[in-house]
């Protein structure tokens, strides 16, 4: 079964980019541009894996990550954290309140890839 | 008059026993004499007996004005002249007895007058020897001064009860409550109308900081305190470096750095405190626009930098992607790099500008940082509190108030809301950064809730800290998050905090050495400002001398206050530069007589604030002083008609120089001003404005103290009840 993958951040230049890589690479895609759409599309789409953006309008990424992980039905979905913060004590913060995977930009497009993958094989 | 009154008592007891001897000696030679020439006197006596009874009366009468005569030549003058010699001993040693009366008292007051020029002379040198010895400690002072005086730092010394004993100008300026400028801008907005009743420029020459004066009108207590706690704590430990370190606002929005270090004895105990300021404004908004600038150009860049690499590895990596697809590629590579070409020139240009700072914070251990939280804690919510585990050997760089008081904010939310009564604390080392965490259980805060409390402002009891958990925690270059476990109900705050490597920093022993004590250190023991105050001696009270300038002489009749003028009176000293002196505007017109007098012209009053703006502020500049002024009823009746307009009474033990000069001088008629000083030898200047008279009234009530001590008047109780008991006390205006 193809796994979904929600592309949460409000620049297009790099959702487009994303959005590309990841369709390439079998996967089914949706993008939301701010927090608030995060947690709109979350209860119909499911999606496997999330990358979210902590910089985001409405409601930023570690709230969404906070309110996912206080779901006991979402506790299987995948949380990489995506972010221009680069200071490792927001990463340590992030997966402190329970992301999966923290990335900085800028990042490698394979690995990113393959840090996808990877989590979501394990989940399989 | 009690003495003339007593000379008056005896004399007419002489008086009445020499007619009684008279009056024997005519009945002992009657009963001497033979029944024949008894009765012989006997008809004399009564056919003569209407002019022997006429000589009798005759000779009482001028017996009378006799000793009336010799009581006025002998009695008074003595007196006059013990009173005039007492002005020599005491207060006016320049002064010469006058010569005149009876050639005895003419030789007995040249007498007086060769004494008093020896005793002068001995008085010039014992003067001259003690000049000399004062010259050197003022030379010594005067380079302590000089010193302070160039200090970039404000420093003030207060003793253990909080009064300030030293102080230096920058500390003034740091801690003066106008802030620059203000009065430009009344200046520049007012219109006339408004500029009459604006509060004008401030009297108050420098704020509030003043000898004797109380530090707590100038630093917030709650800081105070806090500095105290760590100090007494680390005084405990017997720790070598004693000095507790925290950043305040004052007002003009300055941000300051203070420090804290005890001044002991030789027992080690505390005996008072040596606080230096250091202005961190300047440094704190360049320091904060710099981390802005580059934790914004960071992100940025990250983020541009991102979206670049992300394009252009797709390209390479699905080089069969479409052309249309391909050129929307190219188009977000160019377009992020032009994007951030542009942000870099503009980044670097405004970085170039500021000039490195930092957020100044102490080095603190773990253990102390623990200590100092939970005691915040627990006295501010009464919540219990227990520490977890503690890394002993960690050292945080922090600022300890504003930590200790965010989470002592958070406690209190959680025990407000939640119902939480104990809290843990544990601290423990992470990669760079310390992890400081507050733990509890029982009912958990949403999620939205503890985001809202992380990043509201900290508002507690004593005065509104303006920062949030999460700014002290971002102003720290750490962060704060929370975590619940639904499962058990637990749930901890985490805050990440710097750690670094203790140095050794100021040594206090220093300042102990170097103590000047040739300042006001007296105050080290003064009383504090209790109901006490009634006992305590007259020569150790702090006073506000005062005097008021008005449109006449009817404060029931509608006549205002036109001036106030006041200065202090510390330990015994005119403080010249801790004066009030302010024009009011009386909103009606001034007597003639009173514009010759006081040489104020109505339109020089145009522009002054009225009586509701300047009241308050004398009210403020005389808290905690006992008030003296020279006939005091007169101008507390124009005070006391203005209590209900301004809304301030002043309720300060009041002294009346009046009433004391007539108490020390029972036998002068007249205690004006000018005749007392010149009684007391003060000189006359700088008369008839409300700031001149203060002076000259407060140069006299110091000549007063000893005099008053003389006649066993030695606390501020015995100079009211002894002013009480004087005539003068009845006159009621």
């Amino acid at each position: 079964m193809t796994k979904k993958v929600l592309i949460a951040d409000d620049e297009p230049n790099i959702v487009i980019s994303l959005e590309f890589l990841l369709e390439h690479n079998g996967y089914d895609v949706r993008v939301a541009h701010d927090g608030q759409e995060v947690l709109d599309q979350l209860p119909e789409y499911q999606p496997d894996l999330i990358l979210l953006d902590v910089m985001m309008p409405v409601r930023n990424g570690f709230e969404i990550c906070q309110t996912i992980r206080a779901n006991p039905e979402w506790q299987g979905m995948k949380i990489v954290m995506l972010t221009a913060k680069g200071r490792d004590i927001e990463a340590t913060k992030g997966l402190a309140l329970g992301a999966d995977a923290y990335v900085t930009k800028p990042f490698s497009t394979k690995e990113l890839v393959e840090r996808v993958r990877e989590l979501l094989d394990d989940a399989a | 008059m009690t003495h003339v009154r007593r000379s008056l008592v005896t004399l007419a007891l002489a008086v009445a026993g020499a007619v009684a001897f008279l009056g024997g000696s005519a009945a002992v030679f009657y009963a001497s004499l033979s029944p024949a020439d008894k009765e012989a006197v006997s008809s004399i006596a009564a056919r003569k007996g209407v002019v022997l009874a006429m000589l009798g009366l005759v000779m009482v009468v001028s017996l009378g004005v006799l000793v009336e005569f010799l009581l006025r030549r002998y009695v008074v003058a003595a007196h006059a002249l013990v009173e005039e010699t007492d002005l020599i001993l005491g207060p006016n040693p320049s002064r010469r007895v006058h010569v005149a009366g009876t050639p005895e008292f003419r030789a007995l007051a040249q007498a007086v007058n060769r004494f008093a020029e020896r005793h002068q002379e001995l008085q010039d040198a014992v003067a001259e020897r003690i000049r000399k010895a004062q010259a050197d400690v003022e030379e010594e002072k005067n380079r302590l001064a000089a010193l302070m005086s160039e200090l970039a730092q404000g420093v003030i010394v207060f003793n253990t009860e909080g009064r300030i004993l030293l102080y230096n100008s920058r500390a003034k300026y740091l801690l003066s409550a106008a802030p620059l400028g203000s009065a430009a801008e009344n200046g520049a907005n007012g219109g006339r109308a408004s500029k009459a009743d604006g509060p004008g420029p401030s009297p108050l020459a420098g704020g509030l900081v003043g000898l004797g004066r109380s530090i707590f009108g100038v630093v917030d207590r709650g800081l105070i305190l806090h500095g105290l706690e760590n100090l007494q704590h680390l005084l405990q430990d017997q720790e070598t470096t004693l000095i507790s370190q925290f950043v305040t606002t004052a007002p003009g929005d300055h941000i300051l750095r203070i420090q804290m270090a005890p001044v002991l004895d030789r027992e080690q105990a505390i005996t008072g405190y040596v606080l230096t300021l250091e202005d961190m404004t300047q440094a704190i908004e360049f320091g904060g626009r710099r981390d802005a600038l580059l934790q914004t150009l960071m992100e940025t860049t990250r983020s541009s930098v991102g979206s670049i690499r992300a394009a252009i590895e797709n390209i390479l990596e699905f080089p069969e992607m479409s052309v249309e697809r391909r050129e929307r590629f190219c188009t977000i590579i160019r377009d992020e790099a032009v994007d951030l070409s542009g942000r870099l020139d503009a980044g670097a240009a405004e970085f170039s500008e500021h000039v490195r700072a930092h957020w100044p914070l102490e080095d603190m251990r773990a253990r102390d940082l623990i200590g100092l939280i939970r005691r915040r804690i627990e006295s501010t919510n009464a919540v219990h509190t227990h520490a977890d585990e503690v890394d002993d050997s960690l050292w945080l760089k922090i600022d300890s108030y504003s930590v200790a008081r965010a989470l002592s904010y958070l406690a209190s939310r959680l025990r407000e809301e939640c119902g939480v009564t104990e809290v843990g604390l544990r601290l423990g080392p992470g990669p760079r950064l310390a992890r400081l965490d507050m733990t509890w259980s029982g009912m958990n805060p949403q999620v939205e809730t503890m985001q809202r409390w992380e990043s509201e402002p900290v508002s507690l009891g004593e005065g509104a800290n303006p920062y949030s958990l999460r700014e002290v925690a971002e102003r720290h270059g750490g962060d704060v998050w929370h975590q619940m476990d639904p499962s058990d109900g637990t749930a901890y705050v985490r805050l990440l905090l710097p750690v670094t490597q203790p140095d050794s920093g100021w040594d206090v022993r220093v300042v102990r050495e170097s103590r000047p004590e040739y300042y006001d250190f007296d105050l080290f023991h003064q009383p504090g400002q209790t109901p006490q105050l009634d006992e305590v001696p007259l020569a150790r009270l702090t006073y506000t001398v005062f005097d008021t300038e008005t449109t006449g002489l009817h404060p029931s009749g509608g006549d205002e206050i036109i001036s106030i003028g006041a200065i202090r009176i510390v330990n015994g000293r005119l403080l010249q530069s801790e004066v009030f002196d302010q024009l009011i505007n009386p909103h009606r017109s001034i007597s003639p007589t009173s514009i010759a007098i006081t040489g104020i012209a109505p339109e020089i009053l145009v522009g002054q604030p009225s009586i509701g703006v300047v009241l308050p502020q004398f009210h403020r500049f005389a808290e905690e002083t006992v008030l003296v002024a020279h006939n005091a009823a007169f101008d507390m009746r124009f005070l006391q008609m203005k209590e209900e307009q301004t809304g301030v009474r002043f309720i300060n033990p009041l002294l009346d120089t009046l009433l004391l000069s007539a108490v020390i001088h029972p036998n002068q008629e007249v205690h004006r001003l000018e005749m007392i000083a010149e009684r007391l030898g003060v000189s006359l200047v700088g008369r008839h404005t409300a700031l001149g008279d203060a002076i000259l009234t407060g140069e006299a009530f110091l000549k007063m103290i000893p005099l008053l001590a003389d006649k066993g008047i030695h606390t501020l109780r015995q100079a009211r009840e002894a002013a009480e008991k004087t005539y003068y006390a009845r006159v009621v205006y």
